[in-house]
């Protein structure tokens, strides 16, 4: 159907946007692509770092620990628990993107409430994580973890994880900084008055866009 | 006031398809990462399946995730597709870096260890053996 539109209308000969969307929409996803091109930068030169070392510590001895449970082995458990508060709150975020469409000014509120518990959450847990590796000797400079084959590891496996999870950390908290800018104006009825509740949208693919880095973020690290 | 009215019966028309997509996709993501999740966990009990196979469905299904992510939740998919070759073309560089980088890493690794102090130098035979063969 898409095809047929382009055919007829001739996007390209002026008078309306040849993307079909509004100009801020369009800088969000200019914006985007070039944020994913930093985290991408991060996540090679990671890549290149680990590919050439002989050895690298194993994820899932140093990341095996949960809240409250003490010096049980239980790796994966707690980085599961964020991807899905993360994922959740995606979901929440669609939802009130969603419910501005129909101008529903209250399911907005609470859908980005939500939204905002959600990134709180995750940061929360994000707090609590490089609290515990800290306090087990880990930190930009210094790496307790040995290799998976018994040496003594570099420090570049904590600067990489502190780095890029932090760089992570740093665009979840401006998102939820976005979205509380957002929910007050929601709560003012500034979109209301405006007809539309388009700024829900651009700061919804830029939240949508720091859960999908976190999707690379947890293979690279987590899982390889 | 007519606005309003008239919206809110659009919703009842279309709050069900739309919102059942998204949480579809919701269910999607979820069961993708406890998937490879379930996978870690079955590697580090029984060793199967093998490492380089494990980390290439990882992979693969970072892209599933990602596929779904951008398509559904951040509405590419139904954009025009002036807009998602914007977007997405200029992604394609990434193939390169990752596979330039990436060999570039493995070819400093092997250049420490052939370079290391003590490496018996056993290079240079392996042109002439190779020269054997006919390769010239």
């Amino acid at each position: 159907m898409d095809t047929a539109v382009t055919a007829k209308k001739k996007w390209w000969a002026g008078g309306y946007s040849p993307f079909n969307v509004s100009y801020g929409k369009l800088m969000m996803w200019y914006f985007l692509i070039s944020d994913a091109f930093t985290f991408g930068a991060l996540l090679i030169s990671y890549g290149t770092i680990r590919f050439s070392s002989t050895s690298w510590p194993d994820p899932n001895e140093v990341f095996r620990s949960f809240p409250g449970m003490g010096h049980a082995n239980l790796p994966l458990v707690f980085v599961s628990l964020m991807t899905f508060i993360l994922i959740m709150s995606s979901v929440t975020m669609v939802l009130a993107v969603h419910a501005g469409h129909f101008r529903d000014r209250k399911a907005v509120a609470k859908w980005l409430t939500w939204t905002i518990v959600g990134g709180i959450a995750f940061l929360s847990c994000q707090a609590w994580e490089w609290t515990h590796l800290y306090h087990e000797g880990a930190w930009w400079g210094r790496n307790p973890f040995l290799n998976v084959d018994g040496t003594l590891a570099s420090t570049n496996f904590t600067n990489f994880f502190f780095t890029i999870t932090g760089f992570h950390g740093l665009h979840v908290t401006s998102g939820v900084v976005l979205n509380i800018v957002i929910l007050a104006n929601v709560l003012k009825g500034t979109y209301e008055e405006r007809g539309h509740y388009e700024m829900v949208e651009k700061v919804g693919l830029y939240w949508h866009f720091v859960d999908l880095v976190w999707v690379f973020v947890f293979t690279c690290f987590y899982l390889l | 006031m007519e606005h309003t009215h008239s919206s809110e019966v659009l919703e009842h028309v279309h709050h069900d398809s739309s919102t059942k997509k998204i949480w579809k996709t919701f269910w999607i993501l979820l069961g993708v990462t406890m998937v490879e999740v379930g996978l870690a966990f079955l590697h580090l009990e029984t060793g199967f399946p093998s490492r380089v196979l494990l980390n290439a469905i990882f992979v693969g299904l970072t892209v599933v995730k990602a596929f779904y992510i951008v398509a559904e939740f951040m509405h590419l998919g139904s954009e025009i597709k002036n807009l998602i070759y914007t977007i997405l073309l200029p992604l394609l560089l990434f193939v390169w870096f990752i596979i330039a980088f990436l060999y570039e890493g493995n070819s400093w690794k092997n250049m420490i260890k052939d370079l290391k102090p003590g490496t018996p130098i056993e290079t240079p035979k392996a042109p002439v053996k190779e020269a054997g063969h006919g390769h010239y």
